[in-house]
């Protein structure tokens, strides 16, 4: 390990922090010009870590230790996980440990955490919230994993690493699967992400929550946690998605001059994604609970018709 | 050491099948849109969004079709190409959309199965129609083989979703798209069919759209609804 790519992965760590409050303040920025609105600007959701960061917790009498412990684990899960995506450069000390397998365990250890403690204090909402967090998960997995194995064989490989470097420095070819597997992905990021289908992330409604139902105990310090979190995971969502179908730019094993033009590219490509997802938001009406399993059947339905095209029209008469 | 085993390079495998040249690839694109159009198709719940569908499929096979000539050099899939595109993007699904006006119907919320079983059964049967085209594709010597699975696929996926739907207007529309699912077979396997009977295909399907119209408004002034299974009080027992 070169102090060089080390220096590189601490950047990276650094900066996911600090992008990923500003990507969730552009997707919000973007849905308020959609909806005429001017909007509360990108810094706003910095601004409300900062204010909740000097307020004083409040605790449940019967709150017990996992309850305090979950807004940690759940922000160190999420920022292992965003750290372990290549954003900007595949030279990084950390990536080769994981792969895109241990990655979806990591958000299924973050979602066990926070419906445990929604679970805790024993308030209808929180049990409500978690039980339907449980169910987008449970369908929501599959789905992921069928998008993460299609790249698999392309690449022949599950670590990400080797997966961005088959599909961004080799010889440009388009493979139909990876159509199939862009749309399941994309389903499966509005889910997780408890975006507009599936979950209103600005609601107010308590019966129709899903994510927010489950953090309604949670104040100061702790909330603001959580909410990095969230913000955090949408990036890593948003990077992965990134890595896997537009990965052209990022810079290779040790090439330090691309770095400044793919710092750029990335922004670029965040910007563009955040922009996408508000308009896809904007564009679509929150979905009945009921309705989820179907739009997550969809989506894991699609992910395996990727991995069926991919052995029919990338095998190339092999098969 | 000499040269490296080839199996030794995890890249080696994806090389040699991906030799396609890019008009290949840009068919083998198309065909799997055609594909996530077909499903779309399947889960799709109103009749506006379905008619959409079938156009953009039309717009689809209408490209591919045209990247074929180009790569191919066979002159008259330019005239069907061009045929597709003003017959099944603009002139059918400018007459359906006419069509659901008149009638007011702009919902189809029936279906004989809920979306997901038959969305379940969709992907028995693309497997099905993959076993199927493998040996087949394996003897055609066009450049587009691989993608007579497809083509395969979406014909019985159109099928289905005749199988599946109760109302009048999307069975029509399922059958439109499976003369698309046949003309897609047929210029993957053949580099299509002669320019006569093409002609004569297209003509059947706008007259046969023609004469479905009609009959919408005959089956509504009978029975005051486009559900079809009132049709089968028609037998006599």
């Amino acid at each position: 390990m070169n102090a060089s790519a080390l220096l590189h992965q601490l950047f990276q760590n650094v900066l996911v922090l600090l992008a990923a409050p500003l990507l969730l303040g552009w997707v919000n920025q973007c849905r308020a010009w959609l909806q005429n609105r001017s909007g509360p600007g990108v810094l706003q959701p910095l601004r409300n870590l900062l204010k909740l960061f000097h307020k004083d917790a409040v605790l449940a009498h019967n709150a017990s230790a996992l309850f305090r412990a979950t807004p940690y684990i759940l922000f160190a899960c999420m920022w292992l996980a965003t750290a372990l995506v290549p954003v900007i450069a595949t030279d990084m000390p950390l990536s080769p440990a994981v792969d895109v397998i241990v990655l979806v365990g990591i958000f299924a250890l973050a979602r066990v955490f926070i419906s445990l403690a929604a679970m805790d204090i024993g308030t209808a909402f929180g049990t409500l919230g978690a039980r339907r967090e449980m169910l987008v998960g449970f369908l929501a997995e599959p789905a992921l994993l069928m998008v993460l194995f299609t790249a698999s064989t392309i690449s022949h490989s599950t670590s990400l690493i080797t997966i961005v470097e088959t599909l961004a420095h080799k010889q440009f070819v388009l493979y139909p699967s990876m159509a199939f597997a862009a749309v399941a992905f994309v389903m499966v990021l509005l889910a997780e992400n408890a975006r507009i289908p599936v979950d209103n992330p600005t609601t107010h409604l308590e019966l129709t929550m899903i994510h927010e139902a489950m953090v309604l105990e949670y104040s100061a310090r702790h909330l603001a946690l959580v909410e990095w979190a969230s913000a955090l995971k949408l990036l890593a969502y948003t990077t992965i998605g990134i890595a896997l179908f537009v990965p052209w730019g990022i810079a290779g094993i040790g090439d330090w001059a691309a770095l400044p033009g793919a710092i750029l590219l990335m922004l670029l490509k965040l910007v563009t994604a955040g922009a996408g997802l508000a308009l896809l938001e904007t564009l679509s009406a929150k979905m009945r609970v009921f309705r989820v399993p179907e739009f997550m059947g969809t989506a894991f339905l699609l992910a395996v018709l990727g991995l069926l095209t991919h052995f029919l029209l990338e095998s190339g008469g092999t098969a | 050491m000499g040269a490296p085993l080839p199996c030794s390079d995890p890249f080696a495998l994806s090389e040699v099948r991906m030799n396609l040249p890019l008009s290949a690839q840009l068919i083998n694109l198309c065909a799997a849109l055609l594909l996530l159009i077909a499903f779309a198709m399947l889960s799709q719940r109103r009749i506006l969004s379905l008619i959409n569908l079938y156009a953009m499929q039309g717009l689809m096979l209408s490209i591919s079709t045209a990247i074929v000539a180009s790569y191919s050099g066979q002159h008259h899939l330019y005239y069907s190409a061009g045929l597709t595109l003003l017959l099944k993007v603009l002139v059918l699904p400018w007459i359906l959309h006419r069509l659901i006006r008149r009638l007011s119907v702009k919902w189809d919320v029936e279906t004989m199965f809920n979306i997901p079983t038959t969305m379940l059964i969709g992907i028995g049967l693309v497997v099905f129609a993959f076993n199927l085209a493998a040996p087949i594709s394996q003897m055609a010597g066009t450049v587009t083989k691989s993608t007579l699975g497809i083509a395969m696929a979406s014909v019985l996926l159109s099928f289905l979703m005749m199988i599946t739907r109760s109302k009048a207007i999307p069975q029509v529309v399922g059958f439109l798209s499976m003369e698309n699912g046949l003309f897609f077979a047929a210029t993957s396997a053949t580099y299509g069919m002669p320019m006569v009977v093409e002609l004569g295909i297209a003509l059947d399907v706008l007259v046969g759209v023609f004469i479905l119209g009609i009959f919408f408004f005959q089956i509504r002034e009978a029975f005051d609804s486009l559900d079809l299974k009132h049709m089968e009080k028609l037998k006599d027992d």
